[in-house]
């Protein structure tokens, strides 16, 4: 009887390997796919995508598209905006909605609830129908920069990152995480003599790996993934993030090599975000089996 | 060390009365339980006086102070929650620490007196490890230690045993008596437990309803209790209560029967919110530890059956149904023989009944 379901377990794990590389093979072809056509020459990219070739490295295998790239686009200035305005949102998001979520879980005031429904409220409103009017506030909002007191925030990096800071979904996310919470370790904190911002840095925020680590991939992916926006408010080369830059290769004599060899480059530092902070998030994951 | 003194204490949550008026006096250094079943309000109470939840109207004082509107951390107490609340992310060390760290205190005086409460509590071995290392009955020693360490005013229970397993709660029902000893201080403790009630408290505040039933020691509580409700709570098994008639009564007694109770003058008068004639029907309240049983028919007042008998080792529980088919519980020493079916009678000390007028609210509640 062992032998059997020692087998039948056998032979369940065999079908559960092959259906996870099937998907994971799914998930990886269009990488490998941008990858290998990158080193490509655009007539052969072409050629071989009537056939597996598409995703094997062979024939006229080169970086020259790199090089071109580099040349038609200031490729390096883009993934640099990006970074920047990427990171730090995410920073100031993660800081800002946290402490916005624990005011609503853990502080009593008048009119919470109803706040807290209206933000949660701009979760249905999509950002292309606020995206005008957003635009014409930008261009004349003041700013206290290098130069004393300046009007319009276009062509800056500010104008790409504070609009998105704080938003419904991870306000809604840190909510939901704090909410289940044990409430009795915020009232142990207070009893023992903690402020709330002290409870907020002592306890609160060491508790939420897992939804920092959340928060933190959604907005990192839909800053690094920004087009709309950036395309309106930034005119000039040097605030440009790389999804706007995808425009130049798209423009006059378009070479896929060349654009292979792009997404290539700018998907660098969505792969290195991600593998930090899957690190993060299952040591995060494994810190909260304390609870018991 | 602090007096604790509660005048007219309410709590509402909207238009619901969950503390309906409580006047309390805890002395300094005294160890007060109270008492009362799910949803009597007493940790409403306890949590009234760590300033975890508004005061709706009344005041509290801790050493002559009115604390109404001080937020817990400025209130001297330390509380011991059920769930233990230690944080999972600190050390036991860390977690001991804690108020401390809050306080800004140096690191010596730290380590003076986490040592210190390590020592007390007997878990020195155990500083470094992570609260998911530790077993309830640990982790319930570290929440005691975070709070010893502040050397607070008033300690806080919040029903801290419950969550542990019946041996244990025992060891550590001893232990927290024996801290009471070692620091004299005050504590107010809440339980739903009658045997923790009875065992730690100098004075026990029996809630119902969030009203206060009766304050007094455990034994006035169990000698003489007040009411109905306090009676059949306090006493392990619990007393019987008898549906009785007072056939004649006046300034120091009456003669109560009923149809399995030959007249017995009760030299008590029924105590409760009502008064009574002669007439009514009252409840009986007998304790099973003070009724004699006796296989002669002519030697006991009350007259009935054994249905079953519980050895429980240290004392035989004998379950009898009357001849008018009441239930009627009697505890006897040891190990008692009564076979199944056997005609018993019983008597009692008049002195050790009690009386009480009908309590329309736990009839009430019966009923459901």
């Amino acid at each position: 009887m062992a032998s059997i379901s020692a087998d039948n377990h056998g032979l369940r794990l065999v079908v559960r390997y092959m259906v996870l590389t099937l998907v994971a093979i799914i998930f990886i072809f269009p990488l490998v796919f941008m990858v290998v056509s990158s080193l490509k020459p655009d007539q052969q990219l072409l050629a071989d995508t009537s056939s597996l070739r598409a995703f094997l490295p062979v024939g006229d295998i080169s970086v020259d598209n790199y090089y071109a790239a580099f040349k038609r686009a200031p490729v390096g200035t883009f993934v640099l905006n990006s970074v920047i305005i990427t990171g730090v949102t995410v920073v100031l998001s993660l800081f800002i909605c946290s402490m916005a979520a624990f005011s609503f879980v853990f502080l009593k005031w008048q009119g919470r609830d109803l706040i807290l429904s209206i933000i949660l409220a701009t979760l249905i409103v999509p950002f292309e129908t606020i995206a005008i009017p957003l635009l014409l506030l930008s261009s004349k909002l003041p700013w206290i920069g290098a130069h004393g007191l300046e009007w319009g925030w276009l062509n800056t990096y500010r104008v790409q990152i504070i609009p998105f800071i704080a938003d419904g979904l991870t306000i809604f996310l840190f909510v939901q995480y704090f909410k289940d919470l044990p409430g009795e370790l915020i009232e142990a904190a207070r009893v023992e003599g903690a402020t709330w911002p002290q409870i907020y840095r002592r306890i609160v925020m060491p508790l939420s790996g897992p939804v920092l680590a959340t928060a933190a991939i959604l907005k990192f992916l839909a800053m690094y993934n920004q087009y709309l926006w950036p395309l309106m408010v930034v005119q000039q080369e040097e605030y440009r993030p790389v999804m706007v830059g995808l425009q130049y290769f798209f423009q006059l004599n378009r070479a896929w090599g060349e654009i292979m060899a792009y997404l290539s480059l700018i998907t660098v530092p969505v792969l290195a975000f991600y593998l930090v902070l899957q690190r993060a998030f299952i040591a995060s994951i494994a810190s909260t089996g304390v609870k018991g | 060390m602090a007096q604790v003194v509660l005048k007219n204490l309410k709590k509402s949550f909207g238009t619901v009365d969950v503390i309906k008026g409580v006047d309390l006096t805890i002395e300094d250094g005294e160890f007060v339980v109270f008492v009362g079943p799910s949803g009597c309000g007493k940790s409403t109470l306890l949590r009234m006086i760590a300033g975890l939840e508004d005061i709706s109207s009344g005041t509290l004082s801790i050493n002559g102070q009115v604390v109404n509107d001080l937020q817990p951390k400025d209130r001297k107490i330390a509380m011991v929650f059920q769930s233990y609340a230690i944080f999972p992310h600190m050390t036991v060390r860390e977690n001991v620490a804690f108020g401390l760290t809050i306080a800004g205190a140096s690191k010596a005086e730290k380590d003076a007196k986490v040592n210190e409460a390590a020592r007390i509590l007997q878990m020195e071995h155990l500083m470094e490890r992570r609260p998911s290392q530790l077993s309830g009955g640990q982790r319930q020693r570290v929440a005691i230690g975070r709070a010893i360490v502040r050397e607070p005013s008033v300690f806080l229970f919040d029903e801290p045993l419950s969550n542990l397993d019946a041996a244990l709660r025992m060891d550590m029902r001893m232990e927290i008596g024996k801290l009471h000893h070692d620091l004299s201080a005050t504590m107010v403790y809440v339980t739903h437990d009658q045997v923790e009630a009875m065992t730690l408290a100098d004075k026990i505040v029996v809630l119902r309803s969030g009203s206060v039933m009766q304050i007094g020691s455990p034994m006035d509580l169990y000698h003489n209790p007040a009411n109905l409700f306090v009676a059949g709570f306090l006493g392990a098994p619990s007393m019987n209560f008898l549906d009785v008639t007072i056939t004649e009564m006046d300034d120091t007694g009456c003669t109560v029967r009923n149809g399995a109770l030959d007249p017995v003058r009760i030299p008590s008068l029924p105590k409760g919110d009502t008064a009574a004639k002669v007439g009514d029907t009252v409840k009986l309240g007998l304790r099973p530890q003070y009724l004699i049983p006796s296989i002669d028919p002519a030697s006991g007042t009350l007259h009935g059956k054994v249905i079953l008998t519980e050895r429980l080792g240290s004392e035989t529980v004998v379950d009898l149904a009357l001849t008018d088919g009441t239930k009627l519980i009697v505890a006897l020493p040891e190990d008692a023989q009564f076979e199944r079916g056997r005609e018993v009678s019983l008597s009692f000390g008049p002195a050790r009944a009690h009386l009480f007028t009908p309590d329309p609210e736990l009839q009430a509640s019966a009923k459901h």
